[in-house]
């Protein structure tokens, strides 16, 4: 009997622990995206990066202009370069939120695209970890895009700043994990406006434009505990250069988002497809 | 002869409480093509996605190639191609980048895809379509790609779920042809299908499916010598008049049915039936003499028919 190479392949995993949700072959779906991209989605890339870089103008040195300096934890910083990590963290989120649930809402219910992966010898974890890998790549392409920006303007006061491009991966990971994991949850596009409903005030209020120490503390204590401020503080920390154990925390709140959001999407994609 | 690729025993599957498979047990033969036939809602999809391990039975055992499918999912799923009732195709890829990919879901290298789509673009003659989007292509054609892609890894075992619906008759008749050549090549061929012509053309053995039990088993020669006449006779009064005239005719053949549009009567002689019919000076608007059908064997089975 001629045994094929597809059946090699997946011999190869039995025994593996979660042989039955993970083929180990997630690359393979972030090479699908990567053909997809190729051809398509530029535009919502370049929006993504511009995004950042108008509110840096429009604010940073816009209102900067009448804001002077500011102080941050003792240092005093020119206003555009206490934004700007605020404007990156930011740019990190939307671009993980955009993929993991308006995309993948559409390939969940309209294009029947994982029915088809589902039904090779991959699993729901395959998929759900390749298509955040895309997120993660998007994340990665804005950090640099940005820092490219910013860098040059002398915005990153600090070396430690170049860590935060893995830190905008890192948050962009934390966001596609858990909107993915939401996203299996809908069942219509205007549910996935919620979503939206919740950033915007996120973006607005988490400390982008201004400290949290405007605010009443029990209002401090909620927003802190909102993921956007703590990419946003996270993000500061490093092109501040303001290293402490608090960064640590801020790293763990989303190593915390990802495996949470992992383990809800690839329970949910199993439940959708293998019903 | 060797032990059967699939064996199915007391198989069932319930949605809350519909049951949608019920306690129906079949074999599959290496080489064969077996059909499940039955109409709409028969239960015959959901079957083929509990065999292609992308839904969980809810009792009974199933073994494909040896090996229980809520267990050895991704390893099942490596010998089958599967093609679903609905395509499924990339829209955002080329014809060739959805061979492409699909072979990269299954872990294959690029150098044996890259012979092996030149392959498949041949089988599905979409050689000149090769860069074009899928979206451009027409319903035949998309079906024919669905089919190559299932392809793709070298299947012991394809699964079509309705391949032909919606396709007009020169497209069918290509893919009939393209599934005879597979069938030749040894691969193992698991249809369903709700067009009885089609059963007739491409299965060795089938099953007759209604509300999620087996009704019959076997070749489609032998279910319709064991559940029809070797003819025919189909005969029309004009709807008022059929249900009248049915009754006068009934005893003059082994069985009839009664059709809202016309009158079925089983005949080993067709001929013969309708000269005595017109010698009894009944004189129908129109006659037909044709031969059983697999139809006529779902009607005896279910008293109704395949396609409403």
């Amino acid at each position: 009997m001629i045994i094929s190479a597809a059946v090699a392949i997946a011999e190869a995993r039995r025994g593996r622990l979660g042989e039955r949700v993970y083929s180990g072959r997630s690359r393979a779906i972030f090479e699908r995206g990567y053909i997809a991209f190729k051809s398509s989605t530029w535009m919502v890339i370049l929006s993504g990066f511009v995004e950042p870089v108008l509110y840096l103008f429009a604010f940073g040195y816009g209102l900067g202009e009448l804001i002077g300096n500011i102080e941050s934890n003792g240092l005093s910083i020119p206003y555009a370069a206490y934004i700007a990590p605020a404007l990156l963290a930011t740019s990190a989120m939307n671009g993980a939120i955009y993929d993991s649930t308006m995309n993948i809402f559409f390939k969940l219910n309209h294009d029947r695209i994982y029915h088809g992966m589902l039904a090779t010898s991959l699993g729901p974890l395959d998929v759900a970890l390749g298509e955040i890998g895309l997120a993660l790549l998007r994340g990665f392409l804005y950090g640099v895009g940005f820092m490219a920006v910013v860098a040059p303007l002398g915005l990153i006061p600090s070396l430690w700043g170049i860590l935060a491009i893995p830190a905008a991966v890192l948050i962009a990971f934390g966001f596609a994990a858990v909107g993915m994991a939401l996203t299996t949850y809908m069942k219509s596009f205007q549910q996935l406006e919620i979503i939206n409903i919740f950033l915007l005030p996120m973006f607005l209020f988490s400390g982008s434009f201004y400290p949290l120490s405007v605010f009443p503390e029990w209002l401090q204590f909620i927003i802190k505990a909102l993921p956007l401020s703590q990419a946003i503080h996270l993000v500061r920390g490093l092109t501040l250069g303001q290293i402490n154990i608090g960064l640590l925390g801020h790293i763990s709140y989303f190593i915390v988002m990802i495996v949470v959001g992992l383990f809800f999407t690839t329970k949910r994609l199993n439940a959708l497809f293998m019903k | 002869m060797s032990s059967p690729l699939i064996t199915a025993r007391g198989l069932t599957k319930k949605f809350d409480e519909f049951v949608a498979v019920d306690e129906i047990d079949f074999d599959v033969a290496r080489g064969e093509s077996f059909g499940l036939l039955g109409p709409n809602g028969a239960g015959k999809s959901t079957t083929m996605r509990i065999i292609g391990a992308t839904s969980q039975r809810t009792s009974g055992d199933l073994t494909i190639l040896g090996m229980d499918p809520e267990k050895f999912g991704p390893q099942i799923r490596a010998h089958l191609g599967v093609v679903p009732q609905q395509d499924n195709l990339d829209m955002q890829l080329s014809v060739s980048e959805n061979l492409y990919i699909y072979g990269r879901y299954f872990g294959l290298s690029r150098k044996f895809l890259k012979t092996k789509i030149e392959e498949l673009l041949e089988f599905a003659q979409l050689e000149e379509k090769r860069n074009a989007k899928v979206e451009s292509l027409s319903g035949g054609m998309k079906r024919r790609l669905t089919i190559a892609r299932g392809l793709v890894s070298e299947p012991e075992i394809l699964m079509l779920d309705e391949p032909t619906t919606g396709l007009d008759p020169q497209a069918r008749h290509i893919l009939w042809d393209r599934l005879f050549r597979l069938k030749e090549q040894g691969v193992t061929l698991v249809i369903t299908t709700h067009f009885m012509d089609e059963a007739e053309q491409l299965c060795d053995r089938l099953v007759v499916m209604d509300k999620g039990k087996i009704m019959a088993e076997g070749s489609p020669a032998q279910l319709i010598k064991d559940y029809s006449t070797k003819e025919v006779l189909e005969i029309r009064f004009g709807s008022e008049r059929n249900s009248a005239m049915a009754e006068q005719l009934r005893g003059m053949c082994d069985r009839i049915e009664e059709l809202p549009d016309r009158i079925l009567l089983y005949s080993e002689d067709g001929e013969a039936l309708l000269e005595k019919i017109y010698s009894a000076g009944m004189h129908p608007k129109t006659s037909l003499v044709r031969r059983s059908s697999l139809e006529d064997v779902f009607l005896r089975l279910t008293g109704r028919t395949l396609v409403d």
